[in-house]
């Protein structure tokens, strides 16, 4: 077991180093000069021939790109065109924001999505499977940008049970800062007013990033349990005559959900992606909404912080996923 | 449908059998067929559907109500949105055409080649399979799409790079599994020469899954691109997307809510369709997946 978690961590390295020559070359494709971007557009020529050779810029590009990488190592993500800050501090303060967020669109899909794939593929009634089909197919098609507008529409423009956008309310001064999330930082100094306002504001945007992930992994979970519940075993244990539930419970769960084990790992990748849309449309501070600002001002180093950040976080949730599975099921680290 | 009931209706050509049970496996798929046909009907023909231009200001009928005379009332710009609507069922075909081909075409060349000529070529290729799909493919989307400047073309372009991973591996897995049959090592031992073999023999059999792969993709394609226009990269003012459009109405919402509603609508709608479709296609083309 620990030689397989030593081969996955090694392999993920090429990968990862594949990642930053990507980013690398992306940053390079952009029509316009860098060092006009980052000298700003007043510069004269000999401050931007100063700006060139600081950045550079001057020399050849697998030069840059090994420059580029020990930067990355040292955490240095570059400036931001368009703030002069460096991006890797601008990450720092909204990264929680996104982290709170698809933490608890995460959450809401697996304590949602799975239990609705089990309590609908352990039963044989055909309707039943052709509307979690159907279901599931529309929640997958519902347009993230799209959706949120509708809720925003409905739970607080008609309804006005719910805030519109934000993290917090106007008047709600945010928890001491410890983690940056909220809901945390409220629960951790106490404050239970601001609590309730911060998980107010989180309801529509983690339903709305949520609902996709949630059809998909119901679907996925609906499917494992169908095909678990024809096998040889599951058949025996119900001609032993055993209640359905302990079957479903003892024999039928466990295997069923190795396979959304992989899935869930596979679904931050859509949550983080589908972050970017929700945090913009309920103006949500997380670096969603700090990639949009960037695409805003095509403000190419905030754009590829975050790419990279959000990719390193994707890897290492499948890193997890892959180890997590390998202990669930033994056999595939003999393989 | 059992087992035995397929076989009695077995002297039907194999492929109608297998289509009509496809069908009657999946009752509401036929929804999803109406729901495409109107797609492209709409978009191949816009014009037979309204009178009015879809980018022409008419700013004295700026947010006009729904009525009979402007079915989804008009924009900030006076446009009417039942226009727009439809022909943006024009750009949405247009664009989820270009990045499927895109991306099986690079897809198909990477998966062949690697799956055909195995060893180092292979390992090259997958690894960097690999890479591309470390990104979350919205993300990566975002990225290129900001490198090379905003614009449909570049949209689709970015999709089209980010997606073909997937077809790869898919086309690979085909290739594998065809390639030590038979009748394509016979070719090789009458003198075929690898290309013509590669695209004679192991091209054709990879096909359906590819097939029922791309129309399971349209939506998330249509869905993805629509979501890089609404955040400002993709489609540019005064064309007609959708995505571009519920970003357009987002500043009404509370008031001339049918600004963004319509238009999302229809993507939603366009989206179960194909994903509908994808599902009798499956059933139809690649019945060893039905009920995975």
């Amino acid at each position: 077991m620990t030689q397989y978690v030593f081969r996955r961590l090694l392999s993920a390295i090429p990968v990862l180093l594949g990642v930053t020559v990507i980013t690398f070359v992306l940053s390079q494709l952009l029509p316009g000069d860098p060092a006009r971007m980052a000298a700003g557009q007043f510069a004269t020529a000999e401050q931007m021939e100063v700006v060139r050779e600081r950045l550079g810029l001057d020399r050849p590009l697998w030069v840059q790109y090994l420059r580029y990488l020990s930067r990355l190592v040292r955490g240095d993500l570059g400036i931001s065109f368009s703030s002069q800050q460096e991006v890797f501090n601008e990450l720092k303060i909204f990264f929680p924001a996104t982290l709170e967020l698809t933490l608890v669109a995460m959450v809401l899909t697996v304590i949602v999505g799975v239990p609705l794939g089990v309590m609908t593929g352990s039963g044989k009634s055909p309707w039943v499977n052709s509307s979690v089909l159907f279901l599931s197919l529309v929640g997958v098609g519902l347009p993230v940008f799209w959706a949120g507008l509708v809720f925003q529409l409905i739970f607080a423009g008609r309804l006005d049970i719910l805030p519109l956008d934000g993290r917090l309310g106007a008047t709600v001064t945010p928890p001491p800062s410890v983690t940056n999330m909220y809901v945390l930082d409220a629960l951790f100094a106490g404050q239970w007013t601001t609590l309730v306002d911060a998980i107010k504001h989180l309801i529509l945007p983690a339903v709305t990033l949520a609902i996709g992930r949630i059809a998909s992994v119901a679907r996925i979970t609906h499917a494992a349990m169908i095909d678990i519940m024809r096998r040889d075993y599951v058949r025996t244990a119900q001609a032993k005559g055993l209640p359905r539930r302990t079957v479903v419970d003892k024999h039928a769960l466990k295997n069923a959900l190795l396979p959304v084990v992989t899935t869930i790992g596979l679904q931050v990748g859509f949550l983080l992606g589908g972050s970017i849309l929700v945090e913009n449309i309920f103006s949500w501070g997380g670096i969603g909404t700090y990639a949009w600002i960037g695409i805003f001002r095509l403000d190419i180093p905030a754009i590829m912080g975050v790419t990279l950040s959000t990719t390193v976080m994707f890897m290492t949730i499948n890193l997890l996923t892959d180890i997590a599975y390998a202990f669930l099921d033994p056999r595939i680290a003999y393989s | 449908m059992s087992a035995a009931s397929t076989a009695i209706r077995s002297k039907r050509p194999e492929w109608r059998r297998r289509f009509v049970s496809a069908v009657r496996n999946n009752p509401i798929g036929v929804v999803g067929i109406v729901i495409v046909l109107a797609f492209f009907v709409l978009a191949i023909y816009p014009q037979g559907f309204s009178a009015y231009d879809p980018e022409k200001l008419s700013l004295r009928d700026r947010l006009v109500v729904p009525s009979s005379e402007h079915l989804f009332g008009t924009d900030q710009l006076g446009m009417d949105v039942f226009t727009r609507v439809i022909y943006g069922a024009r750009t949405t075909l247009k664009v989820v055409l270009v990045v499927l081909a895109i991306a099986t075409g690079i897809g198909f060349v990477v998966g062949t080649v690697a799956g055909y000529f195995g060893g180092w070529v292979d390992e090259i290729l997958m690894r960097f399979t690999d890479i591309v799909i470390a990104f979350p493919f919205l993300i990566l989307a975002i990225a290129v799409n900001a490198a090379l400047g905003r614009g449909l073309v570049q949209t689709m372009l970015a999709v089209g790079f980010s997606w073909w991973p997937s077809y790869a591996r898919l086309v690979r897995g085909q290739v594998l599994a065809v390639k030590n049959e038979e009748y394509v090592m016979a070719a090789q031992a009458l003198g075929g020469r690898n290309a013509r073999i590669m695209v004679r023999h192991v091209f054709r059999n990879a096909m359906d899954p590819v097939i029922v792969r791309v129309t399971l993709d349209v939506g998330l394609v249509a869905l993805a691109t629509a979501g890089l226009s609404f955040l400002g990269l993709g489609a540019q003012p005064p064309t007609p997307e959708w995505g571009r459009m519920v970003a357009e109405g987002r500043d009404f919402l509370l008031d001339q809510w049918w600004l963004s509603t319509f238009p999302g609508l229809a993507l939603f709608l366009v989206v179960v369709g194909f994903n509908l479709v994808g599902m009798i296609l499956r059933d139809w083309l690649d019945p060893s997946a039905v009920n995975r």
